[in-house]
């Protein structure tokens, strides 16, 4: 078999688990309780935060460990403009898309001065400052006591309960996010984002402008981040500011790294991850549940540490070899498992 | 004036604890290139360790001293066991593993000891000297930080196993060569850091009060002045500590009172890093193509 037959074969492979996987996605809510399906909803939520995250430290190499800032920015402006102005849920997506991509653009580019240990410090400080700032602005922001939303009806066309309706919003702005993410990272920009992280002054000897792409690629991150952190608003129905703490952060970075940091699927792995584990670790452990999750990170980082779908990928090509060796030649694998 | 000398002084005390947590995060960074990020859990479990040995009878001196001793054969089992197969995995990896180390440890702590406020007696009576300028237990904090600073100075600059450690820190492969034992050092690094943030922890408590969420403050304001230092200068860590506890404490009687004095004192240190990228004693790295 040559090289290109089977890396087309491949991508077939590939095209035909996407397609599998979302049409599963499609069924799952009608199998499933209520309380299962908004579970799932929060899953997503996750991925689109950590697929943003992805963006800016897997594939251009900056740390952040502020993006639960930028997930709250989000909450927040759904959150203020469904309250205060009445705006249909819906539509609070795209405004907080772009104040987040604003705000992303205006952090990135004092950002473009630090590096590695010092930006996780300035975006650190914008963790740590997100909840104070909230309560500080009480009267826009509700204070302490945070804005309570009225939850979104589904149109009454469709015949779905609420929360199968938010998991289908949810999940189509999941599937955007991750065609999007595709094609900005399979593409020039990803490329340039990628020689950036690997060798920034290499990368600018090419003629890749590095200040530009940096911030481009911090806009984009907290543009993720904020839609999803939007959605989780719209989908719990509540924002405080106790809900945004620095805890909400470094579970972005670890997801990010459980699931593998320079992909795309890992972002969905990460998600699975940051809502079930510590349910999970609860029902283990009644008496010290976080002592099991800290656990798990452990253990997925020493069995995995490149993440779960980077570890799958490096071990891809291998599995396939072995296949075709398989398929080639069982006479001798079988002789081989006989003696 | 004298209000702001006071400030000052409770200021330098509080920062000779955030510069002690400070240098022990440096001695990890230069070491494996890490930010420990379970460094004040470390130091909060170390402290539990005094806290249960003062209860048993034991006197506060004796505690501290068994304390140190356990935290840093503690923090060289963490460093075998924990951090040595994760050595060479991509950076976030490593991270990640100490924020679940963070999680572990508090957990620990709250299921062994329980999440309510202990008090943690002070070693020093608090007493008032030169006319309320400042306290004995301010002056205690300032005097044992500056007796553990001397202390590690002497063992890194004169003797053969601090030289060592210096080594494998600077150019492991070249201290490799040598016939230096560079995993053995990593691994005393992270004993010494282990034992320097167990002082800050013990130092600490009888302030804040004993529980297991009790360093996470701590450490914020450790890592900015390490990073305010330069990541990569011990001296550094500690008078960016120092800055710290200092800036802190003027920004919260001068400034703003309120719960954004956190948020302002960190927006200084920012803006003072924006001008100095590295830090104030940091070294730029130079790389090549």
């Amino acid at each position: 078999m040559s090289g290109g037959q089977s890396k087309s074969s491949t991508a077939s492979w590939q095209w035909l688990g996407g397609v599998v996987l979302i049409v599963l996605a499609m069924a799952l809510p009608f199998a499933l309780s209520s309380y299962h399906v908004f579970e799932l909803t929060q899953v997503m939520i996750y991925a689109i935060a950590v697929l943003g995250l992805n963006i800016l430290t897997g594939y251009n190499g900056q740390i952040s460990l502020g993006h639960g800032g930028f997930f709250a920015a989000g909450a927040y402006t759904a959150a203020i403009l469904m309250h205060r102005y009445g705006v249909p849920y819906w539509a609070t997506l795209a405004p907080a898309a772009l104040i987040c991509f604003a705000l992303g653009v205006l952090f990135g580019l004092p950002a473009l001065r630090f590096e590695g240990p010092y930006l996780a410090l300035v975006t650190l400080a914008m963790a740590v400052a997100m909840p104070q700032l909230l309560k500080y602005f009480g009267t826009w922001t509700g204070g302490n006591q945070g804005i309570v939303l009225t939850k979104p009806v589904p149109p009454a066309a469709i015949g779905l309960d609420r929360d199968r309706w938010l998991y289908f919003l949810v999940l189509i702005v999941l599937l955007l996010a991750m065609r999007v993410a595709a094609n900005l990272l399979n593409g020039r920009t990803g490329r340039a984002f990628v020689a950036i992280r690997d060798h920034p002054i290499a990368a600018a000897a090419m003629g890749i402008n590095t200040a530009r792409y940096k911030t481009l690629a911090f806009g984009t991150s907290t543009l993720f981040t904020g839609v999803a952190g939007a959605l989780a608003a719209i989908v719990i129905g509540f924002v405080a500011p106790e809900s945004f703490t620095l805890f909400l952060s470094l579970s972005f970075l670890v997801g990010s790294a459980v699931g593998g940091i320079a992909t795309i699927g890992g972002a969905i792995v990460g998600g699975f991850f940051i809502v079930f584990v510590p349910n999970l670790a609860n029902e283990i452990s009644d008496a010290a549940p976080w002592a099991i999750y800290g656990l798990a990170m452990l253990l997925f980082m020493y069995v995995m540490p490149r993440g779960v779908i980077g570890t799958a990928e490096a071990l891809g090509p291998s599995l396939t070899r072995a296949a075709q060796r398989f398929r080639t030649a069982p006479s001798a694998n079988k002789s081989e498992w006989k003696t | 004036m004298h209000q702001l000398l006071q400030q000052i002084f409770s200021g330098l005390a509080a920062g000779a604890i955030y510069a002690s947590l400070a240098l022990a995060l440096v001695m990890i960074y230069r070491a494996t290139d890490l930010v420990n990020f379970a460094q004040g859990e470390m130091a909060m479990f170390s402290t539990y360790i005094a806290w249960t040995l003062v209860n048993a009878g034991f006197p506060f001196w004796g505690a501290f001293v068994i304390t140190l001793f356990a935290s840093f054969v503690g923090g060289m089992a963490i460093e075998r066991i924990v951090i040595r197969p994760v050595e060479n995995a991509p950076i976030l990896t490593a991270v990640v593993v100490t924020i679940g180390l963070l999680l572990i440890f508090n957990a620990l702590a709250g299921w062994i000891y329980s999440y309510t406020l202990q008090e943690f007696p002070s070693p020093f009576p608090d007493r008032i000297l030169f006319g309320a300028l400042m306290t004995t237990r301010d002056v205690g904090v300032i005097v044992v930080t500056l007796v553990m600073l001397a202390a590690l100075f002497f063992f890194f600059r004169f003797t053969p196993t601090g030289l060592a450690m210096r080594a494998a820190a600077q150019n492991p492969e070249s201290a490799q060569l040598c016939g230096i034992h560079v995993g053995r050092m990593l691994a005393l690094g992270w004993g010494f850091a282990a034992a320097i943030g167990a002082v800050a922890g013990i130092m600490v408590a009888p302030v804040l009060f004993l529980d297991p969420h009790m360093m996470s403050g701590v450490l914020l304001y450790a890592f900015t002045g390490a990073l305010l230092g330069g990541i990569t200068s011990p001296v550094g860590a500690v008078i960016g500590g120092l800055l710290v506890g200092v800036t802190e404490n003027l920004v919260g009687t001068y400034l703003i009172a309120s719960q954004l004095k956190l948020t302002v004192a960190l927006l200084l240190i920012i803006l003072v890093l924006v001008f100095r990228p590295n830090g104030l004693f940091g070294t730029a790295i130079v790389r090549r193509v």
